[in-house]
């Protein structure tokens, strides 16, 4: 459903909305086309589903392609997604042909004639073998700070080229002869992940996923994963207990054909043995509502991850009016002004000492809750995303 | 800095507000411990001091974060250093006639630091320094202003990137010693008086919204004057 732009007038700041009118007079009758692997699932889809009706109403001829792949393509690039992020796999020059050859299926049945070409992701990424017109924009998502060097080196033959890449964070790019920008992801505020919602309609959620809403509650959203520590949260937890009367939620998605999450969800529950206090919530896929609604519940949260790709969940905490104690992981480090609208800290003492901290002092929560609302009100909502891609087309794409 | 002009200019008798929008580039170079930064400082493109001086309010436009440039924040937030972060954090842009002589004041504050350090105070737990620029584009507000009364509405409800344009970039971009502001108060207007107490104003105490606020008063206060 295409939401109107000017609904963000109520949410975004001041003038925001009539600068994106003006902002995008000079870009009026361009056209860009996306292209991503997947419609529905991950944070590239998620953003275009919303980004291309905007920009489509603000009169820039936008387009979302999605390319076709067999079973085996996927398998491919799901390897190549984890070697790229730094794990040990094995790719033979068989996947890699697969790759070639799937890239070169949409490249040719695919319209891709535009002013600015903009491809989501690796998966797509080889189609660039057959540009004709335009500019060709690489926006990569993963963080490519650590990769295996031969995923690397095959997938930076079709980077160079591009015209330009563009990356979360600085620290996710790798050397590249090209201009690299800079794009900090962001949050809609009229998604159901984000939106204004009652109180019993609240209640009736946290009610149904069994949280009692009797005591403090420390919320942690995270997949259950060894990088985003849920021992660590849980250690935290415990510091806290000895002084506060709280409970710990944890949730994430379902570990379902996950081996790393079921090992990890397994040692969470071990460790939180028979404490009644400390909830470990799998949520469903795409549980928006679910988040949202525990996100407003919570008192505080937590995002204690040692590696995170973004970390979107803090802004989205942040933009509830929640203070967020997080790890040092950049994107989180990116999103939160150390002892403004959360704390940044190294160990899981840390995170309880900061916890506790805010527990004693229930006006710092308030104060941090909305100085991290304002924040993030002007620097990750989706208007100053739809910003960033405007000012791109304009660059990139002359006339 | 690279802007984009969009051939909007600024008339005598008609204020044109002028809001910019930013692209940051990562320029891929990365200082892990002091020294590093300085040499950095040294080579990188002017662009990229301006922007991690100047156009360092662009990008906290609300909030006021504990130091105003990004090489001071980072020496303390990353680094630890409070010493070198404070002496930093003092370097006013507007006392530099160009991003060069900028240039060579941090580079001699870092030096004159290090050279009273038994050791090069790096990033152990925090994350190294990532040099940036920026590419601005210039975008017509579609706002304009005959007389002071408008000139004060148009102020209170523009997009905040006008004020950083006409206060920051105008400095930089015409090598003028006042902003947008205060010249076309004075020659457009011919309120000396009050182009005085804006050009007084200095843009590097607060965030852009407290900068915003700042004008309003100024305004205020002078509308409210007895003629």
């Amino acid at each position: 459903m295409t939401t109107a732009l000017d609904e963000y007038r109520e949410v975004s700041p001041k003038g925001t909305v009539d600068f994106l009118y003006r902002l995008s007079d000079l870009v009026k009758g361009r056209s860009v086309v996306h292209v991503s692997a997947v419609r529905y699932g991950g944070g590239a889809a998620e953003l275009l589903r919303r980004l291309v009706p905007m920009m489509t109403a603000l009169g820039v001829e936008a387009r979302w392609e999605v390319i076709a792949g067999t079973q085996e393509f996927f398998a491919v690039v799901k390897r190549l997604t984890d070697a790229l992020q730094g794990r040990d796999e094995k790719i033979t020059e068989d996947m890699y042909q697969t790759f070639r050859e799937i890239n070169e299926r949409n490249a040719k049945a695919l319209n891709l004639e535009a002013d600015m070409i903009m491809i989501h992701d690796h998966q797509p990424a080889g189609m660039v073998e057959y540009r004709t017109s335009g500019a060709w924009l690489w926006r990569c998502h993963l963080d490519l700070s650590q990769p295996q060097r031969r995923a690397w080196a095959f997938l930076r033959r079709y980077a160079l080229k591009y015209d330009a890449a563009i990356f979360s964070l600085s620290g996710f790019a790798q050397r590249l002869p090209i201009p690299k920008f800079l794009m900090y992801p962001s949050i809609d505020p009229l998604s159901p992940k984000n939106r204004e919602m009652t109180r019993s309609e609240i209640n009736q959620i946290v009610d149904r996923l069994g949280i009692p809403r009797t005591k403090p509650i420390i919320l942690q959203v995270a997949k259950f994963e060894r990088f985003k520590d849920p021992l660590g949260a849980i250690q935290a937890y415990r510091i806290v207990k000895k002084h506060h009367d709280c409970r710990l939620v944890l949730a994430g998605s379902g570990v379902m054909h996950d081996a790393e999450g079921e090992v990890v969800l397994a040692e969470a529950r071990e460790a939180a043995g028979r404490d009644p206090d400390i909830h470990l919530v799998q949520l469903p896929p795409e549980a928006d509502l679910e988040i949202n609604a525990l996100q407003r519940t919570a008192t505080i949260v937590l995002q204690k991850s040692l590696k995170e790709g973004f970390g979107v969940t803090v802004s989205e905490a942040m933009w509830k009016g929640k203070p967020v104690v997080g790890g040092t992981a950049e994107g989180i480090a990116a999103q939160l002004i150390d002892e403004v609208t959360g704390y940044v800290v190294h160990s899981a003492e840390g995170a309880g000492f900061r916890l506790r901290h805010l527990l004693n002092n229930p006006g710092l929560i308030t104060r941090m809750g909305a100085a991290g609302r304002e924040h993030v009100r002007r620097n990750f909502l989706i208007t100053r995303q739809l910003a960033d891609f405007l000012t791109l087309l304009k660059i990139m794409s002359p006339q | 800095m690279m802007t984009q002009r969009t051939g909007h200019t600024i008339s005598d008798s008609t204020f044109t507000f002028i809001g910019c929008s930013e692209v940051q580039e990562i320029l891929g170079q990365q200082a892990e411990d002091e020294k590093e930064l300085a040499e950095l400082v040294e080579e990188i493109p002017l662009d990229s001091i301006h922007f991690h001086t100047h156009s360092y309010f662009l990008r906290h436009r609300f909030i006021e974060r504990a130091y105003p440039n990004d090489f001071a924040q980072w020496v303390v937030m990353q680094v630890g250093d409070h010493v070198l972060g404070e002496r930093l954090a003092v370097v006013d842009p507007f006392d530099y006639p160009n991003l060069e002589d900028l240039r060579e004041e941090i580079i001699s504050i870092i030096d004159d630091h290090l050279s009273r350090m038994s050791i090069i105070p790096r990033v152990v737990f925090g994350e190294p320094f990532h040099f940036k620029r920026s590419r601005i584009l210039e975008v017509p507000i579609g706002l304009e202003a005959r007389s002071l009364a408008e000139f004060r509405q148009a102020v209170s409800e523009v997009d905040v990137s006008a004020i950083y344009f006409h206060m920051f970039e105008a400095h930089f971009r015409l090598g003028r010693e006042e902003s947008d502001f205060s010249a076309w108060i004075r020659s457009g207007l011919g309120l000396h008086e009050l182009a005085d107490c804006i050009r007084s104003i200095n843009p590097y105490l607060g965030s852009l919204e407290r900068l915003r606020s700042s004008l309003i008063t100024a305004c205020d206060e002078f509308l409210a004057k007895p003629s």
